[in-house]
């Protein structure tokens, strides 16, 4: 068996990075094991506004590159892998990337969410051709065009506000008669005269043969379908919990989610941060903090664990002869 | 060359580097703003590593050459595009882990 370390920290966007500052300012000597997406969402965004301490924005890859030179000034190792498997029946915990096993007293889970994709066949076959979740990568390609963004949350107005920019014209479709988005961001993608929007309306395809040429709709309420003539189609409907590796082993809740108590998950000495975890707030502001949670939590935990030590077998056998 | 072993693809040399080249070609289409190209581009550097002598891997900044993109209907980034005989043989788009991407582009192996 490989050394064993007192925590490996799977995941490195704001919760797991925030996790390795504490952990490692507790001399856990943390591993961060970033995975593909190392950074998180916010590599994926431009201007952060709403972090404390950056009154005039920051750039999110910047910020990730702030946070993980953080992390790392206080002991944390930081591996840019993804976790192929886990077992987290035994403890020491088990943490894979491809061939190569970790093993750890404690594992904290900060692996985030992904952006969700609506599931029709033509998404699939247009992405890349017009079909995009990323406004500021690929926006670019249909300047002067007439573009859809689907969702109603903070997301979606963000991408209808920055595409106004390059748009002929911008329809954001919603299925619902208001959008659930913050004041602020609906206020501002509602007062951009380029921003149009499609009320009650459900998306059914992408209509085009190579590249997006309209954005078939349903109205919710009327049921008729009306094609609404788009370049591209940029989908902004949310986020699902990257929680694959955990399925079986782990408590998750129908929609995929870790269910925690706190940051603790339903396997004692396995701790859960971020957008992971959270099905409320989804912020790095809040990931952040959660982070900064359970690293705490793991810290008590395994001093806990080794005050059994001390006083005959180890807390990692002790529990296996109870 | 850069020392990573990735050729910088523009303009004037698409035709002879990636459509005349006798080898495949891997073009990754990407631009400074965009956070995707960003995750992926340590991806593409392993794959060059791995395939070094089989598979030529360049770069192309589509803010710097966009009538290339335009040219070869790349509308996503990252686009990684594999070059066979002057011909798109397969790509993908989006970023990936490297299994996904050479599975996709057909690289197992």
């Amino acid at each position: 068996m490989p050394d064993v370390h007192d925590l490996v920290i799977i995941g490195g966007g704001p919760a797991g990075l925030t996790a390795a500052i504490y952990a490692g300012r507790a001399n856990l000597k943390p591993i961060v094991i970033e995975g593909f997406g190392a950074g998180g969402q916010l590599m994926l965004t431009t201007d952060v506004e709403n972090y404390p301490g950056f009154p005039d924005g920051i750039q999110g890859p910047e910020l990730m590159q702030m946070f993980r030179g953080q992390a790392e000034r206080f002991g944390a190792t930081t591996i840019q892998a993804d976790v192929s498997r886990v077992d987290l029946s035994e403890r020491p915990f088990g943490v894979w990337v491809d061939d190569e096993e970790y093993r750890a007293k404690a594992v904290i889970i900060a692996t985030g969410a992904s952006a969700r994709w609506l599931g029709l066949e033509s998404e699939t076959r247009l992405r890349g051709f017009g079909v995009s979740t990323c406004a500021t990568c690929d926006g670019f390609f249909f300047k002067d065009k007439p573009m859809v963004v689907v969702g109603g949350g903070d997301s979606a107005m963000e991408e209808a506000i920055y595409l106004a920019r390059m748009a002929s014209k911008v329809t954001i479709v919603h299925r619902r008669d208001q959008f659930r988005a913050s004041a602020i961001m609906a206020d501002r993608a509602l007062a951009n005269e380029k921003v149009a929007v499609r009320w009650n309306a459900a998306v059914e395809e992408a209509v085009g043969d190579g590249k997006v040429e309209a954005v078939r709709v349903r109205d919710t309420v009327t049921g008729e379908l009306e094609d609404i003539p788009a370049a591209a189609m940029f989908v902004a409907i949310g986020h699902d919990p990257n929680t694959s590796l955990f399925v079986d082993q782990l408590e998750l809740d129908e929609e995929g989610y870790v269910v925690t108590d706190g940051t603790r998950t339903s396997v004692e000495g396995v701790f859960a941060c971020g957008d992971v975890q959270d099905v409320i707030y989804r912020q790095a502001i809040t990931a952040a903090a959660s982070g900064c949670m359970a690293a705490m939590d793991a810290e008590r935990w395994l001093e806990a664990a080794e005050d059994v030590h001390t006083g005959g077998p180890t807390a990692l056998t002790a529990k296996e002869e109870r | 060359m850069a020392d990573n072993g990735i050729l910088e693809i523009t303009a004037d040399n698409f035709q002879a580097t990636v459509l005349e080249n006798e080898k495949p070609v891997l073009v990754d289409f990407w631009a400074e703003w965009c956070g995707p190209c960003r995750m992926v581009a340590p991806v593409v550097e392993e794959i060059a590593k791995a395939h070094e002598g089989a598979l030529i891997v360049g770069k192309l900044d589509v803010d710097a050459h966009p009538e290339i993109a335009q040219r070869y209907n790349v509308q996503g980034i990252p686009f990684l595009g594999l070059y066979e005989h002057g011909k798109l043989a397969r790509h993908a788009v989006g970023a990936m882990p490297r299994p996904q991407l050479e599975a996709a582009l057909g690289l197992n192996g």
